[in-house]
């Protein structure tokens, strides 16, 4: 009987995994809450991934799709399903996890007004459709991202008015030199800073407040500049979405999932690659991604002849974390009425004199929301230092009919 | 590119085929749900995590809108 590897998320980690994998006799389910493969790099399909990925799912493979679901748990040998037919259990003799990130959103005045948005929430929605030729928009936050996307949403045509990177510009700089050791992303620089050559940048400043009636009209900044816009995308970092993992047992290091060399966590049979193991992007999630499929299907050599673009990745991975490190002045941002936990509309106020993220949910309902606390977990974590104590099943939001039927 | 209809809070809208369902409500300014106290919102993340663009969807509530392409006929209800 073949191996059962379940691969959770089908961007370039997931559908990296799902290639290497594909080398060897294992039964491959791949599983995303989107409806097409991508995720979010390669969104809206495979056909912006390599060509290798492309044929994943036209050829005779083993390979099994399951879209537009959702893992809402784990226990050692079954995954809980949410899928659009109802509850699934699904049992596995191995996982790579490959559920990637999403963007840290602190709050500040006016930052739950609408069309102030994520960053990558922001490409997203471009990507689908929302048009942004004529508009006015801020890009603001931290990381090579603003770079990029505000890069893409020029070439759409966007007036793209300012962007606002909290970085010191003697970091900024070291983070540009150390680009030397990585040939590939010198030339994706290059080409975001060419399209933006007539764009403002202001290094070493920040947002601290969006105003506007009924949706963002003005954005203003620590260097004292007021910014007329239409949208605000706003992003200061990246976290890994490691509730599964924290359900399957998997030890973390610094919210990140701790692998070895073999992408393979502290939990024997489940991996993890990609963002979730640190955040360093697309080249970091398919060299991970290949080697978590080759270790996960007993192929070993294949995955250590990968060893130095996996030191190289990580490598890369630190230098982003030093290069972008939040300033402690972010944390003045938020006024006292301003909204922390936007589910249920709790104010900083509300929360400076709590202990700790467990009596914060008790006394003010912070993070028991839709949401889960997976927006204000995390900028509590950086305004408070509080830590989230356990992850508790379902870790997505699910119908009670689903859950009835789990139970059965 | 295929246009089609989808009704947003009854009225009708010519929509590309597989628009993402929450870039449509934001192009048209329309607040997917009210807050607790009452603020509109509007899509934040657009990946399935902040749930801040849920709607009704055929008389299923809470589907977060950004994981939603538009199809023919979708019939999609805010919070008034």
């Amino acid at each position: 009987m073949s191996l059962n590897l379940v691969i959770v998320g089908a961007g370039p980690a997931g559908l990296a995994a799902a290639w290497s994998a594909s080398q060897s006799k294992a039964n491959v389910t791949l599983i995303d809450q989107y409806d097409q493969a991508g995720g979010q790099i390669w969104r809206g399909g495979t056909h912006a991934a390599p060509k290798r990925y492309q044929h994943l799912f036209a050829q005779q493979t083993e390979l099994r799709y399951l879209n537009k679901t959702h893992v809402i748990g784990a226990n050692a040998d079954h995954l809980f399903l949410a899928t659009p037919n109802g509850p699934q259990q699904l049992a596995f003799d191995r996982v790579i996890l490959a559920n990637g990130a999403r963007e840290l959103f602190l709050p500040f005045p006016g930052w739950t007004l609408p069309k102030v948005l994520g960053v990558g929430g922001l490409q997203a929605l471009v990507k689908g459709g929302l048009p942004i030729a004529g508009k006015n928009v801020v890009v603001a936050g931290s990381g090579p991202l603003l770079v990029a996307v505000a890069s893409q949403l020029k070439q759409r045509g966007a007036i793209v008015k300012a962007v606002v990177e909290q970085a010191p510009l003697g970091q900024l700089l070291r983070f540009g030199r150390s680009l030397a050791g990585y040939p590939s992303k010198i030339g994706q620089a290059a080409q975001s800073i060419a399209m933006l050559r007539n764009t403002p940048f202001y290094p070493n400043t920040w947002v601290v407040a969006a105003e506007g009636a009924g949706a963002v009209q003005q954005v203003r900044l620590s260097n004292h500049h007021s910014i007329e816009c239409d949208y605000l995308a706003c992003s200061w970092s990246l976290i890994a979405n490691t509730e599964l993992a924290q359900q399957l047992g998997c030890k973390l290091e610094h919210s990140f999932v701790l692998v070895d060399r073999g992408q393979q966590t502290s939990v024997n049979h489940i991996y993890a690659a990609g963002e979730l193991t640190g955040i360093g992007g697309e080249d970091k999630a398919i060299v991970e991604g290949q080697i978590a499929g080759f270790a996960a299907t007993g192929n070993y050599q294949a995955a250590s002849q990968l060893a130095h673009k996996q030191a190289q990745a990580r490598q890369f991975s630190q230098q982003l974390a030093t290069s972008f490190a939040l300033r402690p002045e972010l944390r003045q941002l938020a006024q006292a009425n301003t909204l922390v936990c936007r589910c249920e509309d709790v104010t900083f106020e509300q929360l400076q004199n709590q202990p700790s993220w467990r009596s914060a949910k008790l006394q003010t309902r912070c993070g028991m929301g839709v949401c889960q606390g997976r927006v204000c977990s995390s900028a509590t974590q950086y305004l408070f230092g509080w830590g989230q104590d356990s992850v508790r099943f379902p870790i997505h939001p699910v119908s009670v009919a689903d859950l009835v039927m789990e139970s059965v | 590119m295929k246009q089609i209809h989808i009704s947003i809070n009854g009225t009708r809208y010519q929509v590309a085929e597989h628009s993402n369902l929450a870039a449509v409500l934001m192009t048209n300014a329309i607040a997917n749900r009210r807050s607790v106290s009452g603020e509109p919102r509007m899509a934040v993340c657009g990946m399935g995590s902040c749930g801040e663009c849920r709607v009704t969807i055929n008389q299923q509530a809470h589907q977060l809108a950004c994981l939603q392409q538009c199809s023919e006929g979708m019939e999609v209800q805010c919070e008034p």
